[in-house]
């Protein structure tokens, strides 16, 4: 058995927020610069633009983007911790506070109806697993709401399939336009029931961009959802052009015989996601 | 590139055209949903708004808070097609154009065009590179809203992409 305070998890949700918020992932800094050398025009004033923009960020030592996000926060706890200190999630909200006040991140979080704002950007979004081992392995995804806007989730039949699938993958990025900031990275969720598989698509979302599900039939819908989404030609903030998604990633579960739910949770181009295992 | 110095006269207008790309200095005024909707409530009980909206430009924006000796702190553009349900009164108001990012209601477009004025997208998720552009701000309304607020802002060559202009064409027309 391992003890840990959860000061530690909290100081490390610190450290992730405050550096997720100012820099892109280095996948997503590669796949910027891959889009600008194929596009023209508005797209590649686009993409030049968010380019620079994290160079300007990082010097500044502000935000990338005004929208700081709700905050998420994926731990995988390995069953041999025993956690003391204060209750996890005061910890991980604790983490999250401090953050937010001191990198002079925006406070995004409020009240769903008299939209009062909470002041602090808590609560966090956070999702606890259990998995074997000592270790604890945090994710922090800062999920901003231009794209989280323009996420679906949909039950369908099984008969409808892979490719009911693909079509209501490019459908969603097709009706999100111009609105999420694409180029956008789409997050795809299959099977579990309709919470999980909402979850689901949110992992996707930490996976690097352009790495592939080790199963081969689901890369494959990868791969075919991400050539059928670039050639709907939205382009750079919706300006047209050959590259809509930077990528596709798609997390799958067993589901019910019965049912073939699909989530789609779309991500700007500003990707910004941090890790650390403690 | 077009540098633009506001209040940009009607000439000026006439001579923008959707996907061309222009760098804008200038006071503007940053309003998102929260604001439009108190600035509507001002309206609709005949009161004046917090700034004269006669050639104005609003900023669809929300800053992050500005860092110790800074003027402004992360500040980007917000989806401008929520605003849709307010853009198109504001315009017949006198409006002098928006700022946001993605396409707005043909009804926007055509409040555009009637009123000859110019909607501009800036780029989003490049919040750092607008907030090191304004060179001024105050808080002129509203600052229970925090970010949300109205802030009047002076900028210094924000890099922005004509989306809709004043003849009723769109930059996310030609896909």
């Amino acid at each position: 058995m391992r003890l840990v305070n959860t000061s530690e998890i909290a100081d490390c949700v610190y450290r992730l927020a405050l550096k997720a918020g100012r820099s892109l992932t280095d996948d997503c800094r590669a796949a910027l610069r891959a889009a600008t050398e194929r596009e023209q025009g508005a797209a590649k004033f686009a993409l030049s633009a968010a380019l620079e923009n994290e160079i300007c960020a990082k010097r500044e030592q502000i935000p990338v983007c005004q929208d700081t996000g709700m905050a998420v926060v994926l731990l995988e706890l390995g069953q041999e911790i025993f956690l003391e200190g204060a209750p996890l999630s005061e910890a991980v909200d604790g983490g999250v506070r401090r953050a937010y006040a001191e990198g002079y991140f925006r406070k995004s979080i409020c009240d769903p109806l008299t939209r009062k704002n909470t002041g602090d950007n808590t609560p966090a979004h956070l999702h606890t697993e259990i998995v074997e081992g000592d270790k604890i392995a945090v994710t922090f995804l800062p999920k901003g709401f231009g794209s989280e806007n323009m996420s679906a989730l949909k039950m369908l039949t099984p008969a409808e399939g892979t490719e009911g699938i693909l079509e209501f993958i490019v459908n969603t990025v097709k009706a999100a336009g111009s609105r999420p900031c694409p180029p956008v990275y789409v997050g795809v969720g299959i099977g579990g029931c309709f919470d999980s598989c909402a979850f689901l698509a949110k992992k996707a979302l930490t996976r690097e961009i352009g790495s592939r599900n080790p199963r081969a039939d689901v890369a494959q819908i990868e791969e075919e959802a991400l050539k059928r989404v670039n050639a709907l030609g939205i382009g750079a903030q919706g300006f047209g052009g050959a590259v809509t998604a930077l990528g596709v990633s798609c997390e799958i579960a067993p589901t019910h015989i019965a049912g073939l739910p699909v989530a789609v949770n779309i991500q700007c181009h500003c990707v910004r996601c941090e890790k650390e295992i403690l | 590139m077009k540098r633009l110095t506001l209040p940009l006269s009607p000439q000026v207008l006439s001579d923008l055209h959707a996907g061309e790309s222009v760098l804008l200095s200038g006071t503007i005024y940053t309003a998102r949903d929260c604001a439009h909707k108190r600035l509507f409530e001002l309206l609709d009980r005949g009161e004046p708004l917090p700034f004269p909206l006669e050639n104005a430009i609003i900023y669809y924006a929300g800053p992050c808070p500005a860092p110790a000796g800074k003027v402004c702190g992360s500040c980007g553009p917000t989806t401008s097609a929520r605003m849709n349900a307010y853009a198109p009164r504001l315009l017949d108001l006198g409006l002098g154009g928006m700022i946001g990012k993605g396409e707005m209601s043909e009804e926007t477009g055509k409040a555009l065009q009637r009123n000859g004025k110019v909607y501009f997208a800036a780029i989003g998720g490049a919040g750092a590179t607008y907030g090191n552009a304004v060179k001024k701000m105050r808080c002129i309304a509203f600052p229970d809203l925090l970010s949300e607020a109205v802030y009047e802002m002076t900028v210094e060559e924000f890099p922005l992409v004509v989306a809709m202009d004043s003849f009723g064409k769109s930059v996310y027309g030609r896909n």
